[in-house]
């Protein structure tokens, strides 16, 4: 049976061990049948035409994993921004753990969605703002069909919540190939901030197809700091869909640090609804093999007097593939916008491909975008300059490449975030020096 | 220390250094003048190991040793020290963090531990001093925005922090006014010892008024035409490079 026909089929089953009077019910009934009208994005769609999800697909995925199974902080403490305070958001399995998660009700509700849904308490919130600005196309459909669980954040007015807090989705291989759904709602109310952090490991090398919803609410003067590690092993494929909705003169930033993984796509979305806000996406790409990773963005400028910035650095290496497409809608009434969108790539190897594709669509007439995108290779005269003064060819081309992406840190707010990075991109490049800028 | 013999060197299929012979020992300062073109950075981007020059013929000893098959890096390892004529600017990376990294993997090649933290800085600030460098510019991105003086500058910093055994200073006085002279000079001079030898490329007299050589080479069209003392120098800037064209035309 193909995935498709697997997930539709399974719905029935999936809604009789949830609440079938849950006031999501309907969304979720409503969602079933978008997936199966739509289903899977294919190549022939413009938004998915360098990214092909076939591959991805053909694995006989468990859609709903058996048992539970229990982890050991020591054995995977190496995936948490362990040396900060900050509450945890945990799932083994798509399953929470409550052994390795830190939540509160403390003046702030950092807990899980599967309460949400089901608790009176949070239904006003769920009613005002679950799957509001998630898109209805197949895969954002999907994952509304199947929302049971995932990370629910409410913080109240005026709350400036010092730790920041990690959402960890871990998968064990204790199924052949598994399909992980996590539904996020993030809603932070007038002249908040939050920072998050989210991640998903696969522990072996079973395949985990990942198809996660986010939606994040940034009220009237929020601040929203969410950063994205993706640095899974390349069995692990995740479709990842974030939809932000901004208020008047919050500040939304999201950081995507995009380095491993089977197949990756972001689904970024910013919707300004209020003046004087800013909205920041920004990413670091360095993959190799044959990894894809794919960024969908969307800037869609409302009002007026609003910023968006984008900065997305790739390097590619070995058979790795990349996309960018950035779309910055500008609507009439949306007059002095300020909208910049920059991709600059290097390309490694001679294998290697990326695909740019910056879309404006304007409508106003005064306004100021710009957007750029740049494909290259590694200055040799550069190289020449650092091994001349002893930095050998390995040292001397990772020193460039991050050096090459390095501004994109700039704006991370979180200096063990921005170790974790560096030392990951480190890593990665297979060096050790200390790249302390 | 460097002994350069019949050394032939071209790029994509052009010669351009047709027989170089040179014999610097330590404790020298050997002055390299000529006209554009002659093969002056050719040749000082062959002793430091460029990879886009095909020596045709002929090697380069340092020590008594082959360099030829060794790559930039591996003669920085050796002491090997270019100034660059136009250095490279590179964004993003800081000139502090750059020069502890080329001094770490300099000592890793030695079988060293890195230099402790503290030393590093004590270096760094004995020696920026030394230059006359400002704080702040050791903070910022390597060459980025420098001006054509404080680029020069900076690479002089860098061979007062590696303390090479062999300093091959490319045009090094270009863009510099007559202050930043007399202390890139000073610099050098101070670095100067019985051990280490330095060579600069030139086309004018006046750095030599600071830096003194021992011995003056004239290159033309990839060869050493004319070798000399302190004196040569003088007389080429007094008179030019034709009459040398002459003689060695006669």
């Amino acid at each position: 049976m193909e995935l498709k026909e697997k997930l539709v089929s399974s719905f029935m089953a999936f809604e009789n061990t949830v609440d079938v009077d849950s006031p999501v019910h309907d969304i979720r009934t409503q969602a079933i049948k978008h997936f199966e009208n739509e289903g899977f994005p294919t190549k022939r769609q413009e938004a998915w035409k360098y990214t092909s999800l076939n591959a991805v697909l053909k694995h006989n995925y468990s859609v709903f994993p058996k048992h539970e199974e229990a982890l050991e902080f020591k054995d995977v403490k190496k995936y948490f921004i362990h040396d900060i305070d900050s509450y945890k958001i945990i799932f083994i399995d798509g399953k929470y753990s409550s052994h390795l998660s830190q939540t509160t009700h403390d003046g702030i509700d950092v807990c899980l969605m599967s309460s949400a849904l089901t608790k009176p308490k949070y239904q006003l919130i769920i009613e005002n703002y679950f799957n509001k600005i998630a898109t209805k196309d197949g895969l954002s459909s999907l994952n509304t069909a199947f929302s049971a669980e995932g990370a629910y954040i409410h913080i109240p007015k005026n709350k400036l919540v010092e730790k920041p807090i990690q959402i960890i989705h871990f998968s064990t291989g204790n199924e052949a190939a598994l399909m992980l759904q996590p539904r996020n709602l993030v809603v932070v109310d007038e002249n908040s901030h939050v920072q998050i952090i989210e991640r998903h490991q696969s522990l072996t090398d079973n395949p985990v197809l990942t198809n996660s919803v986010t939606e994040i609410f940034a009220n009237k003067r929020a601040i929203v700091d969410y950063y994205k590690i993706q640095n899974d092993r390349e069995t692990a494929s995740l479709i990842d869909n974030t939809f932000i909705n901004q208020k008047q003169e919050s500040i939304a930033k999201v950081h995507t640090f995009s380095f491993g993984g089977k197949l990756t796509r972001n689904n970024l979305n910013f919707y300004q609804n209020g003046e004087r806000l800013d909205s920041t996406m920004k990413g670091i790409t360095i993959i190799g093999n044959k990894q894809h990773v794919d960024h969908n963005t969307l800037v869609h400028h409302i009002e007026p007097n609003c910023e968006s910035h984008q900065d997305y650095k790739g390097i590619f290496d070995e058979n790795a593939t990349g996309v960018f497409n950035g779309k910055v809608i500008v609507e009439k009434e949306a007059q002095k916008t300020n909208a910049f969108q920059a991709n600059n790539n290097i390309l490694v190897s001679d294998k290697a491909s990326i695909n740019t594709k910056p879309q404006l669509e304007i409508f106003a007439d005064d306004v100021r975008c710009s957007h750029g995108c740049t494909i290259g290779q590694l200055d040799e005269s550069a190289m020449f300059y650092l091994r001349s003064r002893g930095i050998p060819e390995k040292e001397a081309r990772a020193l460039l490449m991050f050096a090459f992406s390095n501004n994109v840190l700039d704006s991370v707010k979180i200096p063990e975030i921005k170790n974790r990075i560096t030392m990951i991109i480190a890593n990665k490049l297979g060096v050790n020096i200390g790249f302390d800028l | 220390m460097l002994k350069i013999d019949n050394l032939h060197a071209s790029v994509e299929d052009k010669a351009i250094l047709r027989g170089i012979n040179l014999d610097i020992k330590p404790g020298e300062v050997h002055a390299i003048m000529g006209p554009n073109g002659s093969g002056k950075s050719t040749l000082a981007s062959v002793v430091a190991g460029k990879e886009d020059y095909e020596v045709d013929e002929g090697e380069i000893l340092l020590d008594g040793e082959n360099i030829d098959e060794l790559g930039p890096e591996e003669r920085a390892h050796k002491g090997v020290f270019l100034s660059f004529q136009y250095p490279v600017e590179i964004p993003g990376v800081s000139v502090t963090n750059f020069i502890k990294t080329a001094i770490n993997e300099t000592r890793k090649a030695k079988g060293l531990e890195d230099m402790p933290a503290n030393e590093m800085l004590k270096l760094i600030r004995e020696k920026s001093e030394m230059l006359e460098i400002d704080r702040k510019f050791l903070s910022r991105s390597l060459n980025e925005g420098f001006s054509g003086g404080e680029k020069k500058r900076n690479e002089i910093f860098q061979m007062a922090m590696l303390e090479p055994k062999l300093a091959i200073l490319d045009e090094t006085d270009s863009g510099l006014d007559i202050d930043a002279l007399r202390i890139v000079a000073n610099g050098v001079n101070k670095l100067k010892s019985k051990d280490n030898a330095v060579v600069v490329i030139t086309h004018y007299q006046r750095l030599l008024d600071y830096i003194v050589p021992d011995h003056v080479h004239v290159l033309m069209n990839g060869k050493i035409v004319k070798s000399g003392g302190a004196e040569l120098a003088h007389e080429l800037e007094a008179k030019g490079y034709d009459w040398i064209k002459e003689e060695v035309n006669a």
